[in-house]
């Protein structure tokens, strides 16, 4: 377990359904190369790929053989924005979303490049992307709290007390999977604890309660794009930007707000993905610093948020958000007054690129 | 274990609905016997009780609950509730209590799991109800708080309960055993969580842990089900109870884990007998769970046993209407708090 699987694991792991095959995008930032696609080829080379280059446009990134895959790098994301563009980070890898924004799929599976297959502790390669579906495809239960974990998941059921009007579940629109090896600290924590690692596999999904935030990480997510997409915008980063590494955050709070007024779930746990590479404590320290003495408001804000009855799709509570970080949180600084201004420009970007009525006979969404 | 904490501020409460404990006081001795137990027998057991050698121990049979408290109010400690007879009489910090039909288990290596260690661990460590731990227990070794974890929630607050979990036969109601009756469960997760604030659960007293000086008076006998029997299938008691508990930890700010540790739990009765005797309680939690997640206490309610006389009015005024039941439980709940600062309030 405190190694990646080889490919020929994987091979071994892999089962011969790939389940969504038509119906998932796999969106990949990069500004390196995508060679750990090779160990993940057995699980994800059935998969379409949206690969959004970030940095330099005019480096090429080189995509192993047989993945079939669209590649956008930053003159493609300002042709195909014009103006709106500005709400996509640049030099930072909450580029991603443009990815989210581009795809036609109902599915989205995104997955950091320094990512590779974890082992169980059976020594077996986890087919991360297999566990997200299952995920996706069984119902979350955010109202009250089953002590043994995802009542769906084999050999568990809802304990003791467990209304059954509360058995059904909701529809779950994001899958939060874990990482083992390099854990997903802050700088601070990194800069205390260099050489921790999270061997640690807790075998258990189970469904964040409505009403309780929780840090969304975007290394190894996957969620319903019909249902939450235009909520997964992950913000201004990077260059030009006052912060990074809280374009995951920032998108992970936005949604849970959303699930919650919308009743849709969120689950966290499995699958585990094995995380490779340990970023520069001090690079990430200088990046996080606002948002370390900023979340501090942040979180607050997020948790008296409250949308009212009339936002009833995402779109709606989306553009409600943007509208009361202004107002709220723009005091902090002027950096929320152009997140909530972006907020509502990717919003544009969304529907202008999927507008809800193309839905043409042959059943691709124009 | 904690360093800090010492064996004598521990009591092993055990609730005994069976008489011959040999078998179950044995398979515990390694990690029992170095701790104070009370063992409390069920009122309506006629035979007599079999402890083995070797235990410090009381035992509290019914003449005594009867010295007590009283014949008239002995008879809330009938069945699974006579476990809330020895948390009221202790005088230690901590309690512990598994149900008496549940051995030590095992890890995934294959270690005897220390329910008393971890359960102390849990209750010694802070608990972060505010926000949602990615990375589970950040107090627990080998881990910490995510990226994103706000830094002025990292302190955490005081753990009052920590809920365990079992192996083998799972805490599940009769319908769902009776429909899978071979499923056991098999799944040892190697986690411990606090559950966030307001969010509720049902909390099992099949392996309970909880801090008695700070939540004593919140694990009552209280609501009783007209066909309550001598099964967990057959009871609500602790689910009642445990919903009142995390209201009361949630106003107070007080933190509730739950996951290991992990006891065995052994194969005893039949799902579909207990089915055909008793499905009322099943049927309650459609009420009692949105009852529970709207009630909101006041601010003036700052101790423990206020907070429960507050939830006991807003039951009897909510509830009570409903089902004589719940009246019943409503005044129960009243008449605890007298008993508790009567006899468990420590002299």
């Amino acid at each position: 377990m405190n190694e990646p699987a080889t490919a020929i694991e994987a091979a071994v792991a892999a089962s011969p359904l790939h389940q969504l095959k038509d119906e998932l995008d796999i969106v990949i930032p990069t500004i390196r190369n995508l060679d750990f696609l090779e160990m993940w080829r057995p699980f994800l080379q059935p998969y379409h790929l949206i690969i959004v280059q970030d940095g330099d446009p005019s480096k090429t990134i080189k995509v192993p053989n047989g993945f079939d895959y669209e590649l956008y790098n930053r003159n493609d994301i300002n042709r195909i924005l014009g103006p709106k563009a500005s709400c996509i980070s640049f030099k930072d890898s909450a580029c991603r979303c443009f990815g989210y924004m581009v795809s036609k799929k109902k599915y989205i599976f995104t997955i950091d490049d320094d990512c590779f297959v974890a082992k169980d502790p059976s020594s077996k390669a986890i087919n991360a992307l297999e566990q997200h579906i299952k995920n996706l495809l069984s119902p979350s239960t955010p109202f009250f709290f089953n002590t043994l974990y995802d009542p769906f998941a084999e050999g568990a059921d809802f304990v003791r007390g467990y209304p059954f009007s509360l058995r059904e579940g909701v529809s779950t629109a994001v899958s939060h999977g874990l990482w083992l090896n390099i854990p997903d600290y802050d700088a601070p924590t990194q800069l205390v604890k260099p050489l921790e690692r999270n061997t640690r596999f807790v075998d258990a999904v189970l469904t964040i309660p409505k009403g309780t935030l929780f840090p969304m990480c975007g290394m190894n997510l996957a969620f319903d794009r019909q249902l939450i997409g235009p909520a997964m915008y992950f913000g201004l980063m990077g260059e030009g930007q006052p912060i990074g590494r809280y374009d995951d955050m920032w998108a992970g709070w936005c949604i849970k707000v959303i699930c919650d007024h919308l009743g849709l779930g969120v689950k966290t746990g499995l699958p585990y993905i094995y995380h490779s590479k340990a970023s520069n404590p001090f690079v990430n320290l200088r990046k996080e610093y606002k948002g370390i003495y900023w979340q501090e408001d942040i979180i607050p804000f997020f948790q008296q948020v409250a949308l009212p009855k009339d936002c009833t799709t995402v779109q709606k509570c989306y553009i409600e958000l943007a509208k009361q970080v202004k107002e709220k949180l723009g005091k902090i600084d002027p950096y929320f007054d152009k997140l909530a201004d972006a907020m509502v420009t990717w919003i544009q970007a969304w529907d202008g690129l999927n507008p809800t009525s193309a839905s043409f006979s042959n059943g691709k969404t124009g | 274990m904690s360093l800090s904490i010492k064996d004598d501020e521990i009591d092993i409460v055990i609730g005994a609905l069976r008489p011959d404990l040999t078998s179950f006081m044995n398979e515990w001795r390694t990690i029992f016997s170095r701790f104070h137990l009370i063992i409390v027998k069920d009122p309506d057991l006629k035979e007599e009780l079999k402890i083995p050698e070797g235990f410090n121990l009381d035992v509290y049979k019914k003449p005594d609950i009867d010295r007590v408290v009283g014949t008239s109010t002995s008879t809330i400690f009938s069945g699974y509730s006579c476990r809330y007879f020895g948390y009221l009489v202790s005088r230690k910090k901590y309690i512990i209590s598994v149900d008496d039909d549940c051995y030590p288990a095992k890890d995934n290596k294959g270690i005897l799991v220390d329910a008393v260690a971890q359960h102390i661990t849990n209750l010694t460590t802070p608990a972060t109800p505010f926000f949602f731990n990615t990375l589970y227990d950040p107090f627990t070794e080998g881990a910490d708080f995510v990226r994103g974890y706000p830094f002025s929630l990292r302190s955490g607050v005081q753990c009052a309960l920590s809920c365990g979990l079992w192996l083998n036969l799972a805490d599940y109601d009769a319908p769902t055993q009776a429909l899978k009756p071979e499923e056991r469960n098999s799944r040892y997760v190697d986690a411990v969580l606090t559950v966030p604030a307001r969010t509720l659960m049902p909390i099992s007293g099949i392996n309970i842990a909880f801090n008695r000086e700070v939540i004593g008076p919140a694990l009552l006998p209280s609501l009783r089900l007209g066909g309550e029997g001598k099964f967990r299938w057959e009871t609500m008691e602790d689910i009642w109870s445990g919903m009142c508990v995390k209201v009361v930890c949630d106003h107070l700010g007080l933190g509730v884990k739950t996951g290991m540790p992990y006891v065995w739990r052994n194969d005893r009765g039949d799902a579909i007998a207990s089915l055909r005797k008793e499905w009322e309680g099943v049927k309650l939690m459609e009420e009692v769970v949105p009852f529970f997640q709207s009630v909101r206490l006041s601010r003036e309610a700052t101790t423990t046993e206020d907070c429960v006389a507050e939830v006991a009015n807003v039951v009897k005024e909510q509830l009570g209407t409903k089902d004589p039941m719940f009246a019943r439980a409503a005044k129960a709940m009243l008449d605890w708090v007298k008993l508790w600062k009567s006899v468990g309030s420590s002299t």
